[in-house]
């Protein structure tokens, strides 16, 4: 396999000395993480990297020389750092060098045989691979944490490629907390953070989370125990929750609320996504719920409500009392069969007039209902929207009801048409067989069932018009109310987390490495840089990094 | 060190084939897909244009000129930044990965990587498309889950859709026993067959 140098690009302006990081067997790749500088005692770069080898379970040691000078080479330079390889024996021992203002690196690692026979030492060609220490550290692309039985040192043996790349950069941050001002004894070159971000209030609400997520995990488990009493699951009682959109969203919101406040911590990042986005649209949902709220007080929307509501059930019973007397005419110039007309018109009516008296009974407790629903938009916006869902499906009851008469009406009319077509034919259903068999009628069975057939053929046109029109309006109500379930759905599914963390934090939803070719002069070794790539919910040009040097 | 060929696709655009070999252990191959030409550009907008004067000349609204000239506009942006492929890249690196990158005729660049571990085979499957038979190269690879099983075939160079890849003269081989032999893979394809690539038409 070719040798792979993973170099980190702020280490490219650093002065001459020792690279420091973990070299992969299985990749043959030198993962360069820091960079040590002169003038340092071997024994005290050995301490350092014990140290940090027992805080972060990496095996860090000294890879090589890296050497950042003048045009002109220097002879004693070049020796003294091949006495380095003898000091800190790593094989393969890698020496990059690179002239100062210049684009040109050159790379070798050599293996060394012995002090004495360094003739015969190998030389391969390496290619140079640059990262973003800071990217690669932050994009979480490594595979999660190593199970606790695991020795030291026993690690990653299972993640390939460039997933051990990313998670020994990960996981070297004990390397990484000495600053470049420290007065310690080995002066380190890597990624420098900003500084440990110290707000009073950051810290208070760290500080409060694990006791006010214990308590509201308390609470909602007391919630959801009680909610699941017996006394619920009788069947008037389940069959009416199960029908309403409202008590499916308390209990989708229940369980959104148990997530959030649980008191395990998320075992990796998709499910802190998870948790973050739901967090999000909760807290989203609920804002918009208090500006209804206070929309609707403010101009005292919910009075009004109440007394336009009574008003406007009457104007649709009219409309439908109307759409009746018209079928009971000729409705688009088809004529009727009158009988039948008048008894399902006569039936329906009735039920209109039924239903206006029970709305007209109601009236008085209009308002108290309204307001108090009016109160649960404080659960969130998608509450009120399924109660507003709800109320209309109650509201438009009568509707329901007419389609499905008309419905049952239809189907029993067309089951019997088959039925006797297939008798006319002189076939019969064989129920045992699932098929048409032919079958041998009576004479007055022939009679009567033609009979029965022609009656129901010349009453067709009549059932099929009244079901095609309380189908449509059956329709129409629930157009209104599937766009209603949308925007709810909406509401409880859009990830906003991840969205914004698209717009301000790109790196962190990393979706994998792209290289990039950089100039390469032929006798160099080749140079790559590693960007890693952003996930792309927006159609954009990828971000790219400056090229080192 | 870099070669050039011109080719033709199935439908008769003029398709170049260029390869760079940066280092005996890095290969990129780059295929250019014909451009857009001023005659289509002209055709489709003389064609919108023309519907919305007649759907004027019945409406007497002049919104829906503004209209054709707004979905005109949007339609081209949204073409050239989604669908029109100005080029496409193939890196191969040496016991690193495949590297596939589309670029828009507007800039944008899509990229995927696949990393060598993951690759099972790289092979020419066949299609048929309309009354022909044509040859695409596509990547093969490996089932975390089952050892001999493939998770995923991944077409190669689909920006210009009606391309057929097929070697008819010389097998240009990638350096000795190739770049993908030499990184260990189970079926090690010797030489890796798509740079003459046969065009009907």
């Amino acid at each position: 396999m070719v040798l792979k140098a993973f170099f980190p690009t702020c280490c490219a302006s650093a002065d001459s000395g020792l690279l420091v990081g973990r070299w992969v067997p299985e990749q043959s790749s030198a993962v360069v993480l820091a960079v040590v500088h002169f003038p340092f005692i071997p024994i005290q770069v050995k301490e350092l990297l014990a140290q940090v080898q027992q805080a972060s379970q990496v095996g860090v040691t000294v890879l090589g020389t890296w050497c950042h000078r003048r045009q002109e080479p220097e002879e004693s330079l070049g020796h003294f750092l091949e006495g380095l390889g003898a000091i800190f024996s790593h094989k393969p021992w890698f020496q990059l060098c690179r002239e100062r203002g210049s684009k040109s690196w050159s790379c070798k690692a050599t293996h060394w045989q012995g002090p004495t026979s360094h003739a015969a030492s190998g030389e391969d060609q390496v290619m140079l691979i640059f990262y973003d220490q800071r990217k690669v550290l932050l994009s979480q692309l490594h595979p999660p944490a190593v199970l606790p039985d695991r020795q030291a040192g026993d690690t990653t043996a299972s993640a390939g490629g460039l997933a051990a790349v990313f998670d020994t950069v990960a996981r070297s941050e004990a390397l990484f907390q000495s600053d470049r001002f420290d007065e310690g004894p080995v002066r380190l070159s890597h990624w420098q953070s900003e500084g440990v971000e110290a707000s009073i209030l950051v810290e208070l609400a760290k500080w409060a989370a694990g006791p006010v997520c214990l308590l509201l995990a308390c609470l909602l488990s007391l919630v959801s125990a009680a909610s699941a009493c017996r006394v619920f699951k009788l069947w008037p009682l389940s069959f009416i929750w199960s029908k309403l959109s409202t008590c499916e969203q308390l209990r989708h919101r229940l369980e959104q609320l148990t997530l959030i406040f649980s008191t395990r911590k998320a075992k990796n990042p998709a499910q802190l996504m998870r948790k973050a986005n739901m967090l999000v649209s909760v807290l989203l949902d609920v804002a918009l719920g208090l500006m209804l709220l206070s929309w609707l007080h403010r101009k005292d929307l919910i009075g009004q409500l109440a007394d336009a509501l009574i008003p406007v059930a009457d104007h649709v019973a009219e409309e439908l009392q109307h759409l009746l007397q018209w079928l009971m005419g000729a409705p688009a110039g088809l004529k009727m069969n009158r009988a039948l007309d008048q008894v399902l018109g006569r039936f329906f009516l009735y039920h209109i007039h039924l239903w206006i008296s029970y709305i007209h009974l109601m009236s008085p407790f209009i308002e108290r209902i309204l307001w108090h629903v009016g109160l649960s938009a404080c659960l969130g916006l998608t509450v009120a929207l399924s109660i507003l869902s709800d109320i209309i499906a109650l509201l438009t009851f009568h509707i329901y009801c007419f389609y499905v008469y008309g419905a049952r009406l239809y189907c029993l009319k067309i089951h019997g048409l088959s039925s006797l077509w297939r008798l006319f034919r002189g076939k019969k259903w064989n129920v045992l067989r699932q098929r048409v068999d032919s079958c041998s009628y009576d004479l007055d069975q022939l009679f009567i069932g033609t009979l029965l057939f022609t009656i129901l053929v010349f009453l067709l046109p009549t059932t099929a018009l009244y079901y095609l029109v309380f189908t449509l309006l059956r329709l129409l109500v629930v157009t209104v109310q599937g766009l209603i379930h949308l925007l709810v759905d909406l509401i409880n599914s859009l990830p906003l987390y991840s969205l914004g963390l698209r717009l301000c934090r790109p790196y962190r939803l990393a979706a994998g490495v792209k290289f990039r070719v950089l100039e390469h002069e032929t006798g160099r070794p080749l140079r790559l840089l590693m960007q890693v790539s952003i996930a792309c919910i927006l159609p954009c040009s990828s971000k790219g990094l400056r090229e080192p040097g | 060190m870099e070669d050039e060929q011109s080719f033709s696709d199935i439908c008769g655009g003029r398709l170049a084939l260029q390869r760079r070999c940066y280092s005996p252990s890095c290969l990129e191959f780059c295929l250019s897909c014909p451009r857009i030409t001023l005659r289509s550009l002209t055709a489709v907008t003389c064609t919108v244009w023309l519907a919305a004067y007649g759907l004027f000349t019945l409406c007497e609204n002049s919104m829906i000129l503004s209209a054709a000239i707004f979905i005109t506009l949007l339609g081209l942006l949204g073409y050239l930044h989604f669908v029109k492929i100005d080029h496409e890249t193939l890196l191969i690196i040496d016991s690193l990965g495949i590297q596939m990158t589309s670029s828009y005729a507007s800039g944008k660049e899509s990229t995927t990587f696949i990393e060598m571990g993951e690759v099972k085979d790289v092979v020419i499957n066949e299609a048929i498309y309309m009354q022909k038979v044509i040859y695409y190269l596509c990547i093969l690879l490996k089932d975390p889950v089952e050892p001999h099983g493939i998770s995923q075939v991944v077409p190669l160079f689909q920006g210009g859709r009606r391309q057929d890849h097929l070697c008819i003269q010389q097998k240009v081989s990638l350096g000795d026993g190739g770049i993908l032999a030499s990184s260990g893979r189970q079926k090690v394809k010797d030489t890796f067959n798509f740079f003459n690539l046969m065009f009907s038409g």
